[in-house]
């Protein structure tokens, strides 16, 4: 048995969720805008939302290294508040993957705040529900299942990048050496059982994923509405 | 007794709704009209729900809406009851009830009380169920304890019957007729049906175009001759307030002033007052009292107006002792009966039209 370094795993595990997160906090309120606001605004907005599942990742990739470098739009600022560099670095992977998986949050968000309707919450209104209230209590339980498939797609997406990772994060190890990175290099240097034992478990991984998302869906019959 | 003021207006690129009308609420006051003439666009504008919605709406001196100043929904002790129920899916039935409950507008009055609510719409068998197993009825019946258990202050209900089968509705009226007694809450219910006008409220807002054609006591407007079809046309009569003398093998006799009225009814209480329904079309004019008639009601009353409704038929309004009918008929049966404004004639009912479809 050829030595197996796990660190790849972990920081992708560690990345994924991470990615989850802070997409969560962000996709929320803007999935709840799009699925409800009547502004002219929305189709553009939902247009810009959708394009990274088009572009190619090392567009993505390549702009964002431009934008986070220590001399980019973002890169510049972060460089003189923090002291560090985004690019080559966690936190950049992080910033790269958040906006490269995008849209596999927010677009079952937004499915499924549409598929709630006004309805329960004018409902909820007329109630004494306040707006938090209405979220917390009608909304979120009657989206649940756009929350999970959201989690899921936005965790096995994030797992599986390998573009836009390269090309912000480089080959890192313990700090931006993922596991697609790991299969690539170990593909390069011909070490086909390491590559192969990593992409099995990936697979195995995914297939499981998967399976128990859809499993779970099947056994909430809420929010059939 | 509440006051509820409003001055509002909404435009949209098809409808246009301009309401100005200060109500007087007690017990409930029917908001009727066509269909598309902005019976539910009003009572979402009063609870807040139509944003755009410009004007003054003022609720026993409290300030809802001010111009663009809105009072939020949740703030405003208004219950809602929606056409469709809407009760939250992932919920039981007592979770749906326990969320009002939570909520409920604390303050001036006393909140009203779970047990009894349960009682008086008899949803205790349904406490467990989850409610997209309940039918029609019973979603409704949940649906108006969930708004009452929220102690509104104002109850407003918009056609909570139209998707129930008869049998269904005559089930559910006899507890929304007892909603503002036992609950103390005034309730302004939107209908298209004269028979739930004529069965429930006291009241009625008549409206048309997005305007009101009328408001006043139900009595008074279904009498009324100048509101031509928008009392129903075909289904135009009037309602008579009669008290039930006596009640046996389903047959009750009712007082009309000082004459009687025998009306099928399943069930009455001696002593109550009913309302009844009668259309202009199924009352019959003579001009001496009939005999040997297959018809039992015939009352005697004095003709206090004459209306020409088309080329052929006229309508005939009635005086029986200080209550009203109303007789449709012909122009050929008007000319050669000799009728003229104050004479004196007998009106002919057929007792099964006193039965309304609604009463049990």
């Amino acid at each position: 048995m050829p030595e197996l370094e796990l660190g790849p795993v972990w920081l992708s595990l560690q990345l994924a969720t991470a990615t989850v997160l802070v997409l969560l906090a962000v996709a929320t309120p803007l999935a709840w805008w799009l699925a409800f606001t009547r502004s002219r605004a929305r189709t553009v907005v939902e247009a810009v939302v959708a394009m990274p599942l088009v572009l190619p990742p090392t567009v993505l990739g390549f702009y964002l290294l431009v934008l986070l470098g220590p001399a980019g739009l973002i890169g510049a600022p972060w460089l003189s508040i923090t002291d560090t560099t985004l690019t080559f670095s966690f936190t950049g992977l992080v910033l790269a993957s958040v906006i490269y998986s995008f849209p596999f949050t927010i677009q079952p968000l937004q499915a499924a705040f549409e598929g709630v309707g006004r309805a329960p919450l004018e409902a909820a209104a007329t109630l004494g529900a306040g707006p938090f209230d209405r979220f917390w209590h009608i909304a979120s339980p009657l989206a649940l299942r756009g929350y999970v498939s959201a989690v899921v797609l936005t965790f096995a997406h994030t797992l599986g990048e390998f573009g836009v990772v390269l090309m912000v994060g480089g080959n890192i190890p313990g700090s931006t050496k993922v596991i697609s990175i790991a299969i690539y290099e170990h593909v390069e240097t011909l070490e086909y059982t390491q590559a192969h034992i990593l992409s099995a478990g990936l697979l195995v991984f995914s297939f499981a994923v998967l399976l128990s998302v859809y499993i779970l869906n099947r056994r909430m019959p809420l929010v059939r509405v | 007794m509440s006051t509820l003021s409003l001055d509002v207006a909404l435009d949209r690129p098809d409808f246009a709704l301009r309401v100005v009308v200060d109500l007087t609420l007690a017990g409930i006051t029917a908001v009727f009209g066509p269909s598309g003439s902005g019976k539910t666009t009003l009572l979402r504008i009063i609870s807040g729900l139509e944003q755009k919605a410009g004007g003054t709406i003022t609720f026993d001196g409290e300030t809802w809406q001010s111009g663009d100043t809105q009072v939020p929904t949740h703030r405003r002790h208004v219950g809602y009851v929606f056409q469709d129920g809407r009760l939250f899916p992932h919920m039981t039935v007592a979770q749906n009830l326990e969320f009002a409950l939570r909520r409920s507008a604390r303050g001036a009055r006393p909140s009203i009380d779970l047990e009894e609510t349960i009682e008086a719409l008899d949803l205790r068998s349904l406490l467990g169920r989850r409610t997209p197993s309940l039918s029609g009825g019973e979603q409704q019946r949940v649906a108006i304890a969930r708004a009452l258990l929220r102690s509104p202050r104002l109850l407003l209900m918009d056609e909570p019957l139209s998707s129930l089968d008869i049998k269904r509705k005559r089930e559910i009226l006899p507890h929304i007729e007892a909603l503002p007694e036992i609950f103390g809450v005034p309730v302004l219910y939107v209908t298209h049906n004269l028979d739930e006008v004529a069965r429930l409220a006291s009241n009625v807002v008549l409206l048309a175009d997005g305007r009101v054609a009328a408001y006043g006591n139900v009595g008074e407007i279904f009498e009324r001759s100048d509101l031509g079809t928008l009392m129903g046309g075909l289904e135009a009569g009037v309602v008579l307030r009669a008290r039930v003398a006596a009640h046996d093998n389903g047959v009750a006799t009712l007082i009309v002033g000082s004459q009687q009225l025998r009306v099928p009814m399943a069930t009455a209480e001696i002593g109550a007052t009913r309302p009844i329904r009668i259309h202009a079309r199924d009352v019959a004019i003579a001009t001496v009292r009939p005999e040997k008639l297959s018809i039992r009601n015939v009352l005697k009353g004095r003709i206090r107006l004459i209306e020409i409704v088309s080329n052929m038929n006229v309508e005939i309004f009635l005086e029986v002792d200080g209550e009203h009918l109303r007789a449709r008929i012909t122009r050929d049966a008007l000319e050669e009966l000799e009728l003229a404004v104050g004479g004196e004639v007998f009106a002919l009912i057929k007792s099964v039209a006193l039965e309304s479809s609604l009463s049990s």
